[in-house]
């Protein structure tokens, strides 16, 4: 058994180090803070903060896997959160509409980076630097005469900032996380067990039983200790549950769907993908249009989160969802980079930038840190490439 | 250069080989590339080294070159007499065995004498002296019966001439074993002439070489040695003299093969698919690449292609299979009787054309999916189930194709990028069956393939044309076309410019028709 584990933390080194690294992260700065940084408290916090960030570096994935890069997000995010600001405070919009327009414009700045990229064949690099300057240049127009909006919208503010309502209204734990919590671990093992029969079917190598147990309760406990501490806190916040479920439905598209396969074989080898009857426009135009969504919804969550749109709304979040993606291990060759992985990269840059608050690091600091973790994640990353080829 | 009276001088004083590899061993996870080889290079021949595919040729010259480095193998190599350990390909660059890949290393963008020296520039002072590297580059390709102008680009000669370069920088590294590693697998009958001309002119100016091809004839033609390996064991070493091809191939393949061409007969039916004065304008390069072409096939009847490189096949294939990107076509396309037009790729392949590139690496396959992915791909909507694949077809589907087409790998979940050459091509072949065409159209299909998986592939195309398919083969082997095809069209200068039948063909009547124009 032993043996078997020592071979399958060999071969699979790469995907299951990132989550090791985030373990011992965790485990220095609890260590370090004297407990603080695992407590319910300051795990819920983590999440909310990282969720804006989070959700576009799901997008920048894709972006990535297609061997281009989109800059304009930072800013593009802090333009469209200040659009949905002016609707509401300034032209008395409700909620719902405010968001689905924000939304429809974020996809239709990303319709038109895709355009460019594709039909006209601008570098995205190129383009989307461009992106990034006018989309500087209408947030500052945005909030010129008001300097920073302040949102007072309980119902827009609750996004950033509230949990999930709670149907048991017990004291002490809420209960409703802790059946989420419980459903998600239920589902994930079906799925594993589903899985595992699939490949003894066609005569796949499958892990051992006592292995199989092994990996089921040590991700089963993970999960579910996770969900008891937020559950004695507040519960799952609105924030949380919206990354959840946009990396579900991230994952599942990019894993199961033949628009998935289409994505990955365009990043793999665009011309082998060209001549198998995929369009590189379409798939372009799409990957730009689902990253502008994705801004869009990192405008309105980082927005309702701080209450307020600010000038500066928005710096560097670019910058942060393509370490976030990197460090989750995407290949700028193309082809490669799971959504998911890039979630847990962004939930190991946002530990860092957490814990190092709670220790006290001068911002200064914190940013030569975070550099270098990122040169340490991808040197890790492409070391253990070239060893698995 | 090696000067010719020192040269004479060292023989009498070294011993009758240059190069001893002995009892190389190399293991990769999981498999034993090389067991306990044994190779032995006279001075100053020219041994060929063949195999098939994956019997370990490549890996055997990568440990000569110190890209697999000392210590990652197991066995001595002596070259000269002393025993050498190459960390880097440099190191034996140093001590003068130079390798030519089959992907030429040249940079496209910089002049042919930049090229040349690339690497070791002539310097004085740490300022490159460019006089002295033009002067020294004409020099070099004096010497192999060249005179270009050495300040163009790479990228401004044809793949022959680019062949010579690589070999003038080879002469300017004051190599002693050269190693070539299919230099003739991109080349047309001319210009492989020339080369296999200009590698024993080297072995006049005592320059020892090691040449890897799969071409027997070329083969037979140069070499004073032929060494065979197979499964990673040397099979022979024998000289050459009068042997036959035949010998060769079953040290190759370990048994006979008696007719690499196997035999088909079968109803040939009507017109499936024409083309009428077709003409397509590249965009890139601007200029016409098909200036006229009029041709068609039949039900179940495969069509021969000919011609030399760049007469403009590859991009009339590319061009009727919808390219709008990179080409402005005009003229008709006729499928089952119905006037056509194909806007995309996509729109080929629903009409029932599939075309398999002759450059699988570089538009064929996605190296870093697995063999499944790689089949299913050209036709994932025939798998899904609402939006998703089913995966456990495409499992059931890529098991089907990997045993009728006997694909070699541990499993379907293997990497392409893993497989031999012969293997890719046939996942490739399995990638394209399986959006079920009615007329394949093949480019290259056995390019820098072994005969053992060259037979199967003809096989494969055989069973597919009686099964109703039809079928157009581009290839450079004349013997090949002529081998498999029924009708044959002969294309040079972007036009189709003849047509044979398959019994009055001849190589010659095909050579004069394609050099004619």
């Amino acid at each position: 058994m032993f043996g078997e584990l020592k071979t399958l933390l060999k071969k699979h080194i790469r995907e299951y180090g990132m989550y090791i690294a985030l373990v011992i992260i965790m485990l220095i700065f609890s260590f370090l803070t004297d407990g603080l940084f695992l407590s319910a408290r300051n795990i819920s916090n983590l999440f909310n903060q990282m969720g804006y960030i989070a959700v576009l570096a799901v997008g920048m994935t894709l972006v990535i896997v297609i061997r281009h890069i989109d800059l304009s997000v930072g800013f593009g995010s802090g333009f469209l959160g200040a659009i949905a600001a002016i609707l509401m405070m300034q032209h008395n919009m409700p909620v719902l509409p405010t968001i689905l327009i924000v939304f429809a414009l974020g996809i239709i700045f990303g319709l038109i980076n895709g355009f460019f990229i594709s039909f006209i064949g601008l570098p995205s690099f190129v383009m989307t630097l461009a992106g990034m300057l006018i989309f500087r240049g209408g947030l500052l127009v945005a909030t010129q005469k008001t300097g920073t909006i302040i949102i007072s919208n309980d119902t827009f503010n609750e996004i950033g900032n509230g949990y999930i309502p709670d149907f048991f209204h017990n004291e002490n734990i809420h209960v409703t996380t802790l059946l989420i919590g419980i459903i998600i671990i239920l589902f994930y093992i079906y799925f594993e067990i589903k899985r595992r029969n699939n490949k003894i079917k066609y005569n796949f190598e499958v892990l051992s039983i006592p292995i199989f147990i092994l990996k089921i309760l040590l991700i089963s406990s993970i999960v579910g200790y996770l969900f008891w501490i937020l559950a004695s806190y507040n519960g799952l916040s609105w924030t949380f549950v919206i990354v959840l479920i946009v990396t579900f439905i991230y994952h599942i598209m990019t894993t199961k769907t033949a628009l998935g396969r289409h994505i990955y074989a365009v990043g793999g080898n665009p011309e082998a993908a060209k001549l198998s009857g995929i369009s590189l426009n379409k798939i372009t135009l799409f990957v730009f249009g689902s990253m502008g969504l994705l801004t869009a919804l990192s405008g309105i969550l980082y927005a309702s989160r701080f209450q307020s749109a600010t000038p500066t709304a928005g710096t560097l979040f670019e910058l942060d969802a393509i370490a976030a993606a990197y460090v989750g291990g995407v290949s700028a060759a193309g082809g490669v980079g799971k959504v998911t992985n890039s979630i847990v990269g962004a939930l190991v840059m946002a530990s860092l930038i957490n814990g190092m608050n709670l220790i006290g690091v001068g911002i200064s600091f914190q940013y030569i840190i975070r550099g270098a973790v990122l040169i340490a994640a991808v040197v890790f990353d492409i070391k253990t490439r070239s060893k698995a080829s | 250069m090696v000067n010719a009276t020192l040269f004479q001088v060292r023989v009498i004083f070294l011993s009758e080989y240059i190069l001893e590899m002995k009892n190389i061993t190399k293991e990769f996870p999981g498999v034993k590339a090389l067991d306990n080889v044994n190779f032995k290079v006279k001075r100053g021949e020219i041994h060929c080294l063949i195999g098939e595919n994956g019997s370990g040729k490549s890996t055997l010259m990568k440990v000569l070159s110190g890209f697999h480095k000392h210590g990652t193998y197991d066995g001595q190599i002596i070259f000269e007499g002393k025993e050498q350990k190459f960390n880097t390909i440099y190191d034996s660059e140093k001590v003068g065995i130079v390798t030519i890949y089959q992907e030429l290393a040249l940079i496209p963008e910089l002049t042919v004498y930049e090229n040349i020296f690339l690497g070791h520039e002539i310097k004085n002072k740490g300022i490159i002296d460019w006089n002295k590297t033009i002067t020294e580059a004409e020099k070099v390709l004096k010497k192999l019966g060249y005179t270009l102008d050495t300040s163009k680009k790479v990228k401004d000669f044809g793949v022959g001439v680019q062949q010579i370069i690589e070999i003038a920088k080879a002469l300017s590294k004051n190599v002693k074993l050269l190693i070539l590693d299919e230099p003739t697998s991109a080349l047309n009958e001319t210009d492989s002439e020339k080369l296999l001309q200009i590698i024993k002119d080297l072995k006049n100016h005592g320059i020892t070489s090691i040449l890897i091809s799969h071409k027997l004839n070329e083969v037979l033609e140069v070499a004073d040695t032929i060494t065979v390996l197979r499964d990673g064991l040397t099979i022979t070493t024998i000289e050459n003299n009068n042997i036959s091809e035949n010998v060769i191939i079953k040290h190759m393949v370990g048994r006979e093969i008696n007719d690499i061409y196997p035999k088909r007969d079968h109803e040939i039916g009507d017109k499936l698919f024409e083309v009428k004065n077709w003409k397509a304008f590249d965009k890139k390069n601007e200029r016409y690449v098909v200036k006229s072409a009029n041709f068609y096939v039949r039900r179940g009847e495969i069509v021969g292609i000919a011609g030399l490189i760049g007469a403009g096949r590859t991009e009339l294939a590319h061009s009727i299979f919808g390219n709008p990107d990179d080409y402005k076509v005009s003229g008709e396309l006729y499928f089952e009787g119905k006037k056509v037009q194909f806007k995309s790729p996509s729109d080929a392949i629903k009409s029932g054309i599939a075309y398999v590139s002759e450059d699988r690496k570089g538009n064929g396959l996605i190296l870093d999916f697995d063999i499944k992915t790689n089949i299913t791909i050209a036709n994932l909507k025939k798998i899904l189930k609402g939006i998703f694949v089913n995966e456990n077809e495409e499992v059931i589907i890529a098991e089907d194709y990997r045993k009728s087409l006997k694909i070699k790998s541990h499993s379907i979940e293997q990497k392409v990028l893993n497989l031999s050459g012969g293997n890719q091509q046939k996942v490739s072949l399995a990638k394209w069956l399986f959006v079920t065409p009615k007329l394949l159209i093949l480019d290259e299909p056995t390019r820098g393939i072994d005969v053992g998986a060259k037979h199967e592939i003809y096989s494969i195309m055989n069973e597919l044309v009686a099964e109703g398919m039809s079928i157009i083969m581009i290839s450079s082997e004349l013997p090949e076309v002529l081998g498999m095809s029924d009708r044959i069209y002969v294309m040079a200068g972007g036009k189709i410019i003849g047509e044979l039948s398959n019994k009055e063909a001849t190589q010659e009547k095909i050579m004069a028709m394609a050099v004619e124009y």
